[in-house]
């Protein structure tokens, strides 16, 4: 009845040529396309919306009970009363760090996603580089404006440009790079309640458990988490550190770059080689 | 064109796919069949780079898939209808597909337009019905207008207007030249849409042939007979070189006779018959013969099997 296999002379490529040319797409296409998605999900204007209106919210009502405490300016930058909201942001920015991966993993678009873009490396690359710019400018620019309202309400005329820098720019980079970290981790445990979860953990666990640590033996231990807990080097970037020793001026970021990347690095080794 | 040599996939000490070595040629549409478990979509995961071979390799076009610079535009696939993100519209959903591989935009609407789901573009997909997703997949496989387009079972869930429109669909893709790479577990419905059949069961290749040939050997045809004489009727065939079957219920099955033939002998010897009619033996009926053996997944009636909820030593 059918004719098995229409012999059509020579034709590698088969007799089909689509209209559509083919170039090769590079790690801009892939950038293009990682915006889209991002953008294009609800979960991402709720974290960061949620983010926003926490720093909005503590670091205003903070600056308003400093300057209803006490009639004279504080000595200190009224810029670390941020730290506050900085802090609480940046579960939200966790939990959205952990979704842009996992997420494709719950609902199965990292097959068509995968199929669409077969370098693993340049889709991580690419949920990165998206992630980290847009938690970057929305981080410091919503610090700079909360910055901005704090010192005209509870006016110190203090702050330097260094705490300005730091508090806007370096609070910027800090959570956008606690952020990629929870992207690698969830690339890692592809799952996305049990990766907020531990990351959640790595945030809270070290401070809750070096308050239990009586003893004296473990004194030196109970420093380290103290002075190396996430929470306490977001501080230091507020010159607000637990403790006089430990990371100070710009070595938060130092190593929470060298955390990102090493999840990063093996979130990609990882995705290299297992199945999807 | 794709080809597969030696592909192996073990998961554990389970082995899925077995050592499959055949071609998927241009022009033509290949049905994948086997039963359920049988390792079709592994296959296909392995032929688009998701899965790791354990061993064997795929080429396309001769090149392995993480070659391809804009994939899209070689090779569609619908693998299965949910992937995709739930909480983005249709119309996101595949323009980020479109972004990767620099398919100029208006395509999504294109193709939206060819799957009929034009009109909830703009909704989210996560409240789409099984055939809305499957149109949806389809529609992503056709995004880049590739050559070769690989379907993992597309009917399951469409209507029967959904399923008339693929059926079509496909043939006119394989008009146009393309290669198509269909899956499925129903013989009849590969009888209709495929030109080339590819069996495998418990991941082992069992068939690979033409369609036209597979229905040539295996649609028996044969003559059925009830008669309430019938160790008589049984000695008149045997004598006229004709070699009768006991088929149960008192029927005789007789292949490679007429029911002339056998009703003139039976008059001729004044026999009564109570039935007497053509049969050809079901491509369906092929099929299972052909996995009996192969069958992962047997079920078990119910009825005259007593409880089945007494513990077994073995999985099912
Ligand atoms: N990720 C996995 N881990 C372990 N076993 C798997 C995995 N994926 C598939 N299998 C096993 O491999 C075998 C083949 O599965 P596959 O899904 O490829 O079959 P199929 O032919 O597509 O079946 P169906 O017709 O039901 O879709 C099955 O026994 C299945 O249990
Ligand atoms: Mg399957």
């Amino acid at each position: 009845m059918t004719t098995p296999y229409p012999q059509q002379g020579p034709h590698p490529q088969g007799a089909y040529d689509s209209p559509i040319p083919v170039r090769a797409a590079h790690l801009g296409d892939a950038l293009a396309s990682e915006w889209t998605k991002i953008r294009s999900v609800r979960s991402t204007l709720w974290t960061l919306g949620v983010m926003i209106v926490l720093m909005f919210g503590i670091g205003l009502l903070s600056a308003v009970a400093v300057s209803a405490a006490s009639p004279e300016p504080p000595e200190e930058s009224v810029l670390s009363l941020g730290f506050f909201g900085v802090l609480l942001g940046s579960i939200c920015v966790i939990t959205l760090g952990v979704m842009t991966v996992a997420s494709e993993y719950g609902t199965g678009m990292i097959r068509t996603t995968l199929t669409a873009c077969p370098s693993r490396a340049r889709v991580l690359t690419a949920k990165a580089l998206v992630f980290f710019l847009l938690v970057f400018v929305i981080t410091t620019v919503t610090a700079a404006i909360v910055g901005a309202l704090q010192t005209a309400i509870a006016d110190a005329g203090v702050s330097s440009g260094e705490d300005w820098f730091r508090a806007t720019v370096g609070a910027g980079l800090f959570v956008a790079l606690l952020g990629l970290l929870s992207l690698g981790v969830g690339a890692l445990i592809r799952h996305s309640a049990g990766a907020i979860t531990i990351m959640i953990g790595v945030v809270l666990l070290p401070l809750v458990l070096a308050l239990f640590m009586f003893s004296e033996s473990l004194r030196e231990v109970q420093e380290f988490l103290l002075e190396y807990s996430i929470p306490s080097q977001l501080g230091v970037l507020y010159d607000t550190p637990v403790t006089g020793q430990g990371p100070s001026g710009w070595e938060p970021l130092w190593i929470m770059a060298g955390l990102a990347g090493a999840a990063l690095a093996a979130a990609y080794l990882a995705l290299d080689r297992r199945d999807v | 064109m794709i080809e597969l040599e030696g592909l192996t996939k073990r998961f554990g000490s389970k082995v899925a796919v077995d050592d499959l070595s055949f071609t998927v040629r241009p022009g033509v549409v290949t049905g994948f069949l086997g039963p359920n478990g049988a390792g079709k979509s592994t296959t296909m995961r392995m032929m688009l780079d998701l899965d790791n071979p354990t061993s064997g390799s795929v080429r396309i076009d001769g090149k392995h898939y993480r070659e391809l610079q804009e994939p899209l535009k070689y090779i569609g696939a619908l693998l299965d209808a949910k992937a995709m993100h739930g909480g983005r519209t249709a119309y996101h959903n595949l323009l980020c597909l479109a972004q990767a591989n620099r398919i100029p935009a208006s395509r999504v609407a294109e193709v939206l337009d060819t799957v009929g789901l034009t009109a909830v573009a703009k909704k989210k997909t996560k409240g789409f019905s099984l055939g809305m997703g499957q149109r949806l997949g389809i529609a992503s496989a056709l995004l880049g207008d590739p050559e070769i387009l690989m379907f993992d079972e597309p009917v399951n869930g469409l209507d029967p207007e959904g399923i008339h429109w693929i059926r079509n669909l496909m043939k006119q893709l394989a008009a146009e030249g393309r290669t198509i790479f269909v899956s499925s577990h129903l013989m009849s419905e590969m009888a209709l849409t495929a030109d080339h059949l590819i069996v495998i069961g418990q991941g082992r290749l069992l068939a690979d042939t033409s369609m036209a040939d597979f229905i040539h050997q295996n649609s028996r045809s044969y003559v059925r007979l009830r008669s309430p004489q019938q160790e008589r009727l049984r000695d008149v065939l045997h004598q006229s070189g004709l070699t009768p079957v006991e088929a149960g219920n008192g029927t005789l099955e007789i292949d490679g006779a007429t029911t002339e033939q056998v009703g003139e002998l039976a008059a001729e010897h004044r026999i009564v018959l109570h039935e007497l009619s053509s049969q050809r033996a079901s491509l369906e009926e092929a099929f299972m013969q052909m996995t009996a053996s192969a069958v992962e997944y047997h079920a078990h009636s119910a009825p005259g099997h007593g409880p089945q909820w007494a513990p077994r030593d073995k999985g099912a």
